[in-house]
This record gives C-alpha cells, sequence and structure tokens, in this order.
C-alpha cells in the first residue's frame, strides 16, 4: 500500500474514531467538541474572514522575521566559518542562544518595541536565524576539500573561490537551515500570538480560549499543524530531495 | 628535447601535533622534458600525491624547488591541470558548466561552450553535456574531469591515480582513451600510479619510488613500442623487474604495519 493511501486511512479512522466518542459521548462536548462542531467552527471563522485575515496576518509575520532570519544567519554562518575568533566568541554565545526558545524574548521584545508587530517579529526572527547560523557554519566547515582542490588547481581563489565553489557546495546545509529556521519561526510566531493582540492563529486561539468556544480552539489547532506539515513536507523535504539527489549526497 | 619540469632537492617533513617529524620525501630530483608521459609508480603512502600536490602548487615543500617551464612553482596555475583519484566535479553544475568553469575569466560563454563541447568530444561524452554529475558512472565522471583539464590548455597534466577507483574494464578502456589524447595534444603527463601494468601500458618513463621516506630507486625508460598489448614478453620481462625492486619496498610497508599494529 502507497504510504499516502495508508495516512488517508489512518486520518479517517481517528476522525472516525472522534466523531463516535463524541456521538455516543464518551466525553462531553466541552471537553472535547465533535468534529461537526470543529467543521463548523472553522466554517464560520472562514465566512465571516476573521481566519482568513488570522492566516494573512500570521503568514506577513511570519515571511517578514523568516526573511530576515536568514538573511542574518547566513551573514553571521560565513562569519564563524571564516574566522576562528568570532567562532570562539560570538559563536558560543550563539549555540546558547540557539538552546533556549526565543519566546522568552518577548518580555523584553514589549519593552523595546511595544505591544505590536514588532515585538512579534523579533521573537519569530530570533527563532530562525541560530540555527540557520550553525547550519551555514557546518556547511561552510563541511565544503569537500578536494573541491577547493579542484577549483584552486583551475585558476580560482579568494572571493570567486568563496561564491563559486563553497557556497554552492554548502547548498546543502543551507536548505537544512532554511527548513529548521522556518519550523523554529513558525513555533516562536505561534507562542508570540499567543501573548499578544490580534490578527493572527495564536491570538484568536486564545480568544476562543477565553470565551469557550473549544470547537474554534481544535479547530485553529488543526490549522496551524496543517500548515506546519504542508510547508514542512511539500515545500522544504521536498526541496531538500532534489538537492541532496543532485549534490550526490543521497541516491 | 628541453628540460620542462625540473624538481630540484625536494624535502617534504609534516611535523605532528607532538612534534614528531615525519620525512615523507627526502631528495627528490627529476627532470621531465616536454611531452613525456612519466608514470610515478610506488607503494602507497611513499608521497606520490604529496608530490603531484607540489608541482600542481597546491602543496608547499619543506625544502627544494619546483620549476615548470621557467617559472618556480609559488601556487596552483592553470598551466598545470590536475585530476585526482575522484573526479571532484562540481555537483550543483551540469557537464558543461563544469568543464567551462575554468575558462569562464579566458573567454566569453560562447567561445567557452564551444571549446567544452570540442573536448567532451574527445573524451566521447557530446552527448551528456547536459546532464549532472550524478548521472553519470564514475568511469564518466573521470572522462569530464579529464576533459575539464584538457579545455584550459594546460602544459602539463598532472594525475593522481585517476583511475585508480574504477573497475578493471572501464579502466582498461580509459587507457586507451588517455593513450590517443596524449598522442593528439602531445601534453606532458605526470601520472601516479601504485600499478605496475598501468604504468608500463601508458608511460615513456616510470619513475619508482621507494618508501619511508619517500626516495626514487629507479627511472627507468620504457621503449616498448606502443601498443604495448601486443608486446607481452617485453611488458612481462619489465613487469618482473619492477616487482623486483619494489619488493623490499612493500615488505617494508608491511612491516612497518604490523609494527603499528603490534604497538596499539
Ligand atoms: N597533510 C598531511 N599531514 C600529515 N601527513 C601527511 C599529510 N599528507 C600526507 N601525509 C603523509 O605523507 C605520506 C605520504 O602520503 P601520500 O603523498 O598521500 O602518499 P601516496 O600518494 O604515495 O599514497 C603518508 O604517510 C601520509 O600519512
Ligand atoms: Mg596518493
Amino acid at each position: 500500500m502507497k504510504p499516502a493511501v495508508k495516512r488517508l486511512i489512518f486520518f479517517a479512522a481517528l476522525i472516525l474514531f472522534w466523531g463516535l466518542g463524541s456521538h455516543f459521548e464518551l466525553w462531553h462536548e466541552t471537553i472535547l467538541p465533535s468534529p461537526f462542531s470543529v467543521w463548523n467552527a472553522l466554517i464560520a471563522g472562514f465566512a465571516d474572514l476573521t481566519l482568513v485575515y488570522d492566516l494573512v496576518a500570521s503568514f506577513r509575520r511570519l515571511l517578514i522575521g523568516l526573511a530576515v532570519s536568514l538573511l542574518i544567519g547566513t551573514a553571521l554562518g560565513i562569519l564563524l566559518a571564516r574566522s576562528k575568533t568570532a567562532d570562539d566568541t560570538i559563536g558560543s554565545m550563539v549555540l546558547a542562544l540557539q538552546s533556549v526558545p526565543s519566546i522568552i524574548w518577548l518580555p523584553l521584545a514589549m519593552m523595546w518595541f511595544g505591544l505590536g508587530e514588532g515585538a512579534i517579529i523579533f521573537v519569530v526572527i530570533l527563532g530562525g536565524t541560530f540555527v540557520m547560523t550553525l547550519n551555514v557554519r557546518t556547511g561552510i566547515k563541511n565544503v569537500n576539500p578536494l573541491y577547493i582542490k579542484a577549483a584552486r588547481t583551475m585558476g580560482s581563489n579568494g572571493i570567486d573561490l568563496f561564491w563559486k565553489v563553497i557556497i554552492p557546495a554548502s547548498i546543502p546545509y543551507l536548505v537544512t537551515g532554511a527548513r529548521l529556521a522556518w519550523a523554529f519561526a513558525w513555533r516562536a510566531l505561534m507562542a508570540g500570538e499567543l501573548l499578544s493582540a490580534g490578527p493572527g492563529l495564536g491570538y484568536t486561539l486564545r480568544y476562543a480560549s477565553d470565551f469557550g468556544n473549544m470547537a474554534l480552539v481544535i479547530g485553529v489547532m488543526i490549522i496551524i499543524g496543517v500548515v506546519g506539515a504542508v510547508v514542512d513536507q511539500l515545500i522544504f523535504q521536498r526541496i531538500e530531495k532534489n538537492v541532496l539527489k543532485r549534490w550526490g549526497l543521497e541516491s | 628535447m628541453h628540460l620542462f619540469i625540473e624538481i630540484q632537492h625536494i624535502d617534504k617533513i609534516y611535523t605532528d601535533k607532538d612534534n614528531n617529524a615525519n620525512t615523507v620525501l627526502e631528495d627528490i630530483n627529476l627532470e621531465i622534458p616536454k611531452g613525456q608521459f612519466v608514470s610515478i609508480l610506488g607503494p602507497s603512502g611513499c608521497g606520490k600525491s604529496t608530490l603531484l600536490s607540489m608541482i600542481a602548487g597546491l602543496t608547499s615543500a619543506s625544502s627544494g624547488d619546483i620549476v615548470v617551464d621557467g617559472a618556480t612553482v609559488q601556487k596552483p596555475g592553470k598551466d598545470r591541470g590536475m585530476v585526482f583519484q575522484e573526479a571532484a566535479l562540481f555537483p550543483w553544475m551540469t557537464v558543461t558548466e563544469n568543464v567551462i568553469f575554468p575558462l569562464r575569466k579566458d573567454m566569453n560563454k560562447k567561445q567557452a561552450v564551444e571549446r567544452a563541447r570540442h573536448f567532451l568530444q574527445m573524451v566521447q561524452l557530446s552527448n551528456y553535456a547536459g546532464h549532472y554529475p550524478h548521472e553519470l558512472s564514475g568511469g564518466m565522471q573521470q572522462r569530464v574531469s579529464i576533459a575539464r583539464s584538457l579545455a584550459m590548455d594546460p602544459a602539463v597534466l598532472l594525475m593522481d591515480e585517476p583511475f585508480g577507483a574504477l573497475d578493471e574494464q572501464t579502466r582498461s578502456r580509459l587507457h586507451g582513451q588517455l593513450e590517443k589524447i596524449w598522442i593528439d595534444t602531445q601534453k606532458t603527463i605526470v601520472f601516479v600510479t601504485h600499478s605496475i601494468q598501468e604504468s608500463i601500458k601508458l608511460s615513456d618513463r616510470i619513475v619508482v619510488m621507494g618508501t619511508q621516506p619517500g626516495t626514487v630507486i629507479a627511472d627507468i625508460n620504457v621503449d616498448i613500442p606502443r601498443p604495448r598489448d601486443a608486446q607481452k614478453q617485453q611488458v612481462t620481462a619489465l613487469e618482473e623487474r619492477i616487482m623486483g625492486l619494489l619488493k623490499g619496498e612493500i615488505d617494508k610497508v608491511i612491516h612497518e604495519e604490523l609494527a603499528y599494529e603490534a604497538r596499539r
């Protein structure tokens, strides 16, 4: 059986179990609303466009934050790979920063940028930057020395060698870095939105929870999960697979 | 014939982190005339790659000089093309893009592509111009790598066990192709190998190296007419002679390895 078919059957069974459990009142509607209530809450949310605005607002923050974090992450990664001093100093700080969830910066960010967009985007940027930095650094350091030797015998050196050989050779790591940066940024965004003003998926999640609208809570959770999975599998894993294949790192 | 590559009193000493000196090459002297196909033959670890890499300008000597076409080697240059044991093609570039990589700054794209086509034809791969390296077999990749080196029209082609990773049949076919390329282009070729048969089949001259430290133990002119597959007797006689020369060296390597195992 194809994995896609297995997956389909699995999710169908899960929803069926959930629906039957609700139907026979194995649990109370206020604890776990039925799939129909969740579906209706989602339909209503999309019909009055609140969920559409939420998605747009969340994606806007994510795209800005992710773009900035990829830029800073790449620049910082290059610096760490090229300078031993930077690696020994800034490098150890990056490792420390990478090990904490970026949401802990939110209180500080709110002091600096106020309660709005700025603070959330700041947290998203911090979420994505360091994992990108570390992957770029590793990618550059792990370039096959044979490529560099070969390029040098063909008259390439200095900046030309760096941009024409070392950077392209590290692209598999850059792609993995970008995929992980997206995953961290997406988590940071949701955490940030839960704690701040709307619109945004995270904000609507908390708003629905405050008003006891559990159906919408679950609906938004599903949207967040689906977006995460779709972007990861349909975009990043696909690119990653193609790159690994082309770069000869996977058959 | 005028001297083209002069290797003068080359020593190479590697020092490890405990400051133990390892003399890899000791007082190597060689003079290679233009157009010669010379093999450097020796057991693995005798410093063949190190020596070749010094001619390429990728490694510096501890003492001594290497002069190529009148100029002392300081750094790598396009006058010396290098083919490694692995093809070292850039996987993100197509075959053509790989071959024009060394030509980018010397000519416009159209000329470079034209030139690439010519050399890909020479290695019989013009049908694969648009393919990526991962779509080619090891032997094909190595031929692209040879075309890429030839395309920059180097005065010398340095080859470090270029066919060492290939299967016997592919290797034998590539021997034929390389011999033809050498005759057509009249390049000076310095060919590193640890295979006695390979060196006899291809070269005008075989420099036999001993190990620990790496020194030249014999310098043999091979005047067996080509193609040499047809000269079984002479080939076998030379093979045996070289085998005799190397026997002591190989014993030395094995002895060293056993001693190393015993120390562990
Ligand atoms: N960068 C290096 N640092 C230290 N030792 C090296 C280095 N490169 C080669 N060697 C040593 O030099 C010796 C000769 O190596 P090499 O030139 O690769 O031999 P060959 O190509 O003949 O097999 C080996 O003992 C190897 O361990
Ligand atoms: Mg070697």
